[in-house]
């Protein structure tokens, strides 16, 4: 070790493949993917696995990427659900992992829910959320 | 390139190691390779978590989900359940961290809440074979910043200034023992670690050394900075062949990437490291037999002074502190004294990690503040004594320690209110005896321990505590008069005053502090001829009362054909026969059988 940029760079990089291991705290937003069976078998796995690259690539602290069970409406999967402290929970259904981009992106940065991805606009009435 | 996206630590420390845990990391490999999720999701060994009672352990995270006493046919569960489909196997969750259906996190049980993890703070948490993890820890960034930014005179201060005192048994404080060898000048000096942890139940250096190795390399570049050293040794039993395996992979790591070696972050600064073995004697944990061993000779100490610092290893200045003090240091250098300060009480800053073992609910491994009280340890962390039998005392300092009897049981624990009643500060041991526990038997333990690893070479020490452990066994086996207990106080004082080293000098304590606490178990057992606890076998009978069915049972089990009796009527035992085994009483359905 040279100098004390090498160190930096190196803590750099090994926190960001341990952010995983934060505990939750109560300023976080979870991203959490439906990944029961009917889930998967609608192709959840890759909306999971854009979810957690784009969260790494973005560098976004403070957001978790989870998995749930089935959720109940298997006929709307890939569920994701956003979960952000002092909102709504926020249900996106038949997400793609381009869709799932988008909401990183729109969602989780710029705080814009994206509004023709939700279950609301999917099926709209009381009984959809 | 992947993105993982989940993490299941699985516990490498001794205790887990031996209940398997490394058959679970083989394991998840494989299923994980199964699912197809080998390269998403990484699976990790760590050190240990302290609930070493629930193990194996394994942690999934994100979640969070604390797994317990995880078995191999277990992890298909959690494999294809939690890991591929998202659900959580409450079955199989710790069962403090599930209510109604949620699960909690794992510092709000009632054994992590009220620990403070300072010494222990990456246990459980990173890789220990992975410096890169530490590093992400904020590791070597306190031996950063004391290379390019302080001078050694400014590290001592910190360290003197922070209150920190050592934890290996003395209390002696750190700062002030950097300064004494920092004023000795020679050609070389040394800084040692001392692992030997020799105490009967103590395994808090142990799981430093496998949960967090780097703490401690990191600590001693610090020391050796500071004192003027350039070679130190960690002294650690051979019998930890897990923690030595992770010493000698993190020193290696630490070379590689020039911390441990010459021109340190550029400075001009160079240290290096090495490990040596030690044999299992309890003696080579007193600082000048360590030192004798890590020489070549015979692990004996030697009357101080000189002390270590001004003479110590191949007689040149040297400076020797324990684990788990070492383990505190970066994070102080980094959080600074005002931080480290404000934890603890007036004399005893900081926190203090106890291994906590006997009659107890959760056998392990915790961390609290100083001045924790000994209650909030045992029953709120600890869980209690098991099957609801009372607390009668805690054995905290191991053989050189004392007991401290349920009357004390809210004092706060600390260096200066231990003395005083007593007992000691000790290295961590703390070991929890019930109603069941006789305390003349539990001195008398302590004592075996000691006339076993006296090194024989002063006599106080060598002849006298064998007197002893001969006057204790009078105890047992009710040949005691009331006498002899005047004359073991006697004997106790001659061997403290007069032993070469803390070993003898110490040995007394078990003796002396149950005969402060307990004088009255002691005279039950010679005016009366019994164990109060029913534990000294000498004093006991086994009887069969009027419950007896005639079951034949007991008669069948026994060992020496000692009791008799026709079917479906009333057994006896012939006590001559009898070996007072128990295994009578064990296999009897009607409670017939009683000792008294
Ligand atoms: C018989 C005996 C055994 C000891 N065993 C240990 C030990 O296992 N680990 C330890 O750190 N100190 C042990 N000590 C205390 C050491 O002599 C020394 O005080 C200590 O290592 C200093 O480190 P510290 O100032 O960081 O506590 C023992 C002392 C005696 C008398």
């Amino acid at each position: 070790m040279k100098s004390l940029e090498e160190l930096r760079a190196i803590r750099e990089k090994a926190r960001e493949q341990m952010t995983l291991r934060k505990e939750d705290g109560p300023q976080s937003t979870r991203v959490i993917v439906g990944m029961a069976t009917c889930g998967i078998a609608a192709g959840a796995r890759p909306v999971l696995a854009a979810a957690v690259e784009q969260v790494s690539r973005r560098k976004l602290e403070n957001v978790s990427v989870t998995q749930t069970g089935c959720i109940g409406v298997c006929r709307l999967e890939p569920i994701v659900e956003v979960l952000a402290p002092g909102e709504e929970k926020v249900t996106y259904v038949k997400m793609t992992p381009e869709m799932m981009e988008k909401v990183i992106a729109e969602h989780i940065v710029n705080n814009r829910v994206v509004k023709e991805y939700t279950i609301g606009a999917e099926e709209p009435g009381p009984a959809a959320n | 390139m992947d993105f993982v996206r989940s993490h299941i630590l699985v516990c490498g420390g001794t205790g887990c190691t031996a209940s398997k845990s490394p058959l679970l990391i083989e394991e998840f490999g494989k299923q994980l390779k199964a699912a197809g999720l080998e390269r998403e999701v990484m699976v990790i060994q760590t050190g240990c978590f302290g609930l070493c009672e629930l193990g194996p352990v394994v942690v999934v995270y994100p979640e969070g989900a604390f797994y317990s006493r995880i078995t191999p046919a277990d992890v298909e569960t959690i494999v294809s359940e939690h890991i591929l489909k998202g659900r959580i196997v409450a079955r199989l969750l710790y069962h403090e961290t599930v209510s109604h259906d949620s699960v909690n996190s794992l510092n709000d049980t009632n054994f992590y809440k009220k620990q403070l993890r300072i010494a222990l703070r990456n246990c459980g948490v990173i890789n220990p074979e992975n410096i890169d993890e530490y590093i992400a820890m904020d590791g070597y960034q306190a031996l950063a910043k004391a290379l390019t930014e302080q001078t050694p005179d400014e590290v001592i201060q910190i360290m003197i200034d922070s209150g920190l005192r050592g934890r290996g048994g003395a209390g002696f404080p750190t700062g002030r023992k950097w300064q004494y060898a920092k004023s000795y000048k020679g050609d070389q000096k040394y800084v040692l670690c001392n692992a030997d942890e020799g105490d009967p139940g103590a395994f808090m250096d142990r799981s430093i050394l496998e949960g967090d190795p780097h703490s401690v390399i990191e600590a001693m570049i610090i020391a050796g900075y500071a004192i003027g050293a350039s070679q130190g040794y960690i002294y650690v039993r051979a019998e930890y062949p897990i923690a030595v395996q992770r010493l000698e992979k993190a020193i290696g790591q630490a070379r590689e990437y020039g911390l441990l070696g010459q021109n340190i972050f550029g400075t001009g600064f160079g240290f290096d490291l090495s490990i040596r073995l030690g044999a299992g004697a309890f003696v080579c944990g007193e600082e000048t037999a360590l030192i004798a061993s890590i020489e070549g000779c015979r692990g004996e100490p030697r009357p101080r002074p000189p002390f270590p610092a001004e003479r110590g290893l191949f007689g040149r200045p040297t400076m020797n502190n324990n684990v788990e003090t070492y383990a505190n240091i970066p994070w102080i250098l980094i959080n600074g004294t005002e931080a480290f300060a404000a934890i603890g009480t007036e004399n005893s800053k900081g926190t203090k990690v106890f291994a906590l073992g006997g009659k107890i609910v959760n056998t392990g491994l915790v961390e609290v503040p100083m001045g924790t009280t000994l209650r909030e340890v045992i029953e709120e962390i600890g869980g209690g004594c098991p099957g609801g039998k009372k607390f009668k005392a805690a054995q905290t300092g191991g053989p050189s320690g004392g007991c401290i009897p349920a009357e004390h049981i809210d004092k706060p624990i600390d260096y200066e209110s231990l003395s005083a009643i007593g007992s000691m500060m000790g290295s961590g041991g703390l070991i929890v005896m019930d109603e069941d526990n006789c305390m003349v038997d539990m001195a008398r333990y302590f004592l075996d321990f000691t006339v076993d690893e006296s090194c024989g070479k002063c006599t106080p020490c060598r002849i006298g505590t064998r007197r002893l452990h001969q006057m204790l066994d009078k105890f047992t086996e009710g040949r005691a008069t009331l006498e002899d207990i005047d004359m073991m106080e006697e004997l106790c004082a001659h061997i403290s005053k007069n032993s070469l080293c803390a070993l003898g000098q110490t040995a007394s304590n078990p003796v002396l502090s149950t005969l402060r606490y307990f004088r009255d178990e002691y005279e039950a057992h010679v005016r009366d001829r019994k164990c109060p606890a029913r534990v000294c076998k000498s004093l006991l009978q086994y009887l069969i009362i009027d419950k007896c069915r005639g079951c034949t049972a007991c008669k069948r089990v026994c060992p020496t054909d000692a009791i008799s009796g026709e079917v479906k009527k009333l057994h006896v035992i012939d006590q001559e026969k009898c070996v007072k085994c128990g295994a009578c009483m064990e296999t009897c359905k009607f409670a017939a059988i009683i000792k008294e």
